[in-house]
């Protein structure tokens, strides 16, 4: 499941259009296998767009437009299925969204639709995915409780493991703890980390803390550029472009 | 000086007399009703067929009549608008196309019920040779219940949030997935409150069915769907103004029952969608 050398994505002179609006220019970088990359920028930055694009989830948008290469181990992303696409790079939302189901089926979910039914491995699966995700011991003897009644907190972690169940490659996480308190937020940010023992992370954060605190590299984008890109120690600390500093130091943003 | 405090008062008292307007008058159609038809409601009058010249006995087949109507209706409509409504809500982008789509269903809903009847007496009783028939009345009043099962439809597939969706999507679900197995169990309450609604006119409307299977007076059940068949709207219509000396009492009774299966659906309606928005879990 894991290529250890590499790249998994690598982006090619990426412009994104929404209709007339000029939504992301020429943005070139790759991400590295089993890294957490953190994107942080204002809002408006374009980080959230870029992060749909890799899952092509951006293509159910009407004016959605896009020039450039995004390539996935080896593949130009348009030329996968929208469906194989989604089932290796995962995606968790900024808010909470749980499916109106039970715990069990919220995770079940997406293994269904791809069509696996024998109920042991189903089973089995949502244990491994829920224990990943740091839920299990809260949740197990309520699997068949609807998701709604969990915290918040609780709720963001079943999203987790319900992208975990259909063993992705990649995460894509935009904002996840956007709604969360810190306590939920730091249970979040563990699981991220373990998590990338197996998997690649791509983090989208609003907030800067959480991006050095995480983050093996971080991304800068502003206004639709990607400004910089370096080791998540470098850019806290001897950041290149003066920009970067100031969003960093809180002084626009 | 003005005091706002009883302009306030003056506009509440305002506001409660438009509203008790409304409500009044409802209340007293169902009371007159209730009044004049209770004493006529018997069993017999309720399963016998029609004698003496609709005079007396029961009105059983019209009953009959119009329940296989209605059921008839839904068939045909609920599937076609259904598959509409999915259509327009998930998949039909922003043309010229669709815009003309959009703008034929408004226009069908605004269509007199009497040129429903019209049109289904060209096209099924005399093009298709269905002739009379409760096949050719089921079919003119589906296309007349057709827009309100399509609005209502499309407005419960689109109240459901797009995020869910989007979380479908995400985990690698095709779109017809996400149809089937999110945005469709979701909407399932409001679309069933649309075709009961809908229902509900298919029983009450006279003029569709004038031309296209009332029948002025048959006293037995239909044998098929190529028969004639009696309706309780046509009937009371009937004994209302074609048979001289009905007792007002049957006249009451027949309104009574037929006002009585409307509200009684209206009412299933009301529930399922008092229900749903107490499991509402968004």
């Amino acid at each position: 499941m894991v290529i250890s050398d590499g790249v998994k994505f690598d982006i090619r002179d990426l412009n994104i259009w929404f209709g007339p609006a000029h939504v992301l220019r020429q943005v070139s970088m790759s991400i590295r296998p089993n890294e957490i990359l953190s994107v942080i920028g204002p809002s408006n930055s374009g980080k959230t767009t870029f992060l749909r694009t890799l899952n092509r989830l951006n293509d159910t948008e009407r004016y959605f437009k896009r020039s450039g290469e995004i390539i996935f181990e080896d593949k130009e992303i348009r030329k996968f299925d929208p469906e194989v696409l989604r089932q290796k790079v995962g995606m968790v939302f900024a808010l909470p969204l749980s499916l109106p189901l039970s715990i069990f089926e919220n995770v079940a979910y997406g293994m269904r639709m791809h069509g696996k039914k024998n109920k042991k491995d189903l089973s089995n699966r949502v244990e491994k995915a829920l224990l990943e995700a740091y839920l299990w011991e809260e949740v197990k003897d309520r699997l068949s409780e609807s998701a709604f009644k969990l915290s918040g907190g609780q709720q963001q972690r079943l999203c987790i493991a319900r992208t975990l169940a259909v063993e992705p490659d990649v995460i894509l996480f935009d904002e996840p703890c956007s709604g969360l308190d810190p306590i939920s937020t730091a249970k979040v940010e563990d699981a991220m980390v373990k998590l990338k023992k197996d998997y690649t992370i791509v983090l989208v954060t609003n907030n800067v803390k959480q991006a050095a605190r995480v983050g093996d590299r971080t991304a800068f984008f502003l206004s639709g550029e990607l400004i910089e890109l370096n080791n998540t120690d470098k850019i806290f600390t001897v950041p290149k472009d003066k920009r970067t500093d100031d969003y960093i130091r809180g002084k626009f943003g | 000086m003005r005091n706002p405090h009883r302009t306030q008062n003056i506009a509440f008292f305002l506001l409660l007399l438009a509203t008790l307007l409304i409500v009044v008058p409802v209340g007293m159609i169902v009371v007159i009703i209730i009044q004049k038809g209770l004493p006529a409601i018997t069993w017999q009058f309720l399963t016998d067929i029609p004698r003496h010249g609709m005079r007396a006995g029961g009105i059983f087949p019209a009953i009959v009549g119009t329940l296989y109507l209605v059921t008839g209706a839904i068939l045909f409509a609920l599937p076609i608008g259904l598959l509409a409504a999915v259509y327009l809500s998930e998949y039909s982008k922003d043309n010229i196309l669709n815009r003309l789509i959009r703008l034929a269903i408004v226009n069908l809903a605004g269509v007199p019920s009497v040129v429903y009847g019209l049109f289904g007496l060209a096209l099924f009783v005399v093009f298709f040779k269905f002739g009379a028939s409760i096949l050719s009345g089921s079919l003119t009043l589906g296309i007349m219940i057709l827009p309100i099962i399509i609005t209502t439809s499309r407005e419960a597939l689109e109240s459901v949030p797009q995020s869910f969706r989007e979380v479908s999507l995400s985990l690698g679900a095709s779109k017809w997935q996400t149809i089937r197995h999110i945005v469709l169990p979701n909407a399932i309450p409001g679309i069933l409150t649309g075709t009961i609604l809908g229902l509900g006119r298919a029983a009450g409307e006279t003029a569709p069915i004038l031309f296209t299977v009332a029948a002025f007076y048959l006293p037995q059940l239909p044998d098929s769907i190529f028969d004639q068949a009696m309706a309780l709207p046509y009937h009371l219509y009937v004994i209302s103004t074609q048979v001289p000396n009905v007792d007002e009492k049957i006249r009451y009774g027949t309104a009574l029952v037929l006002l009585a299966i409307v509200l009684f659906m209206n009412l299933v309606a009301i529930i399922i969608r008092y229900r749903y928005r107490k499991m509402k879990k968004w």
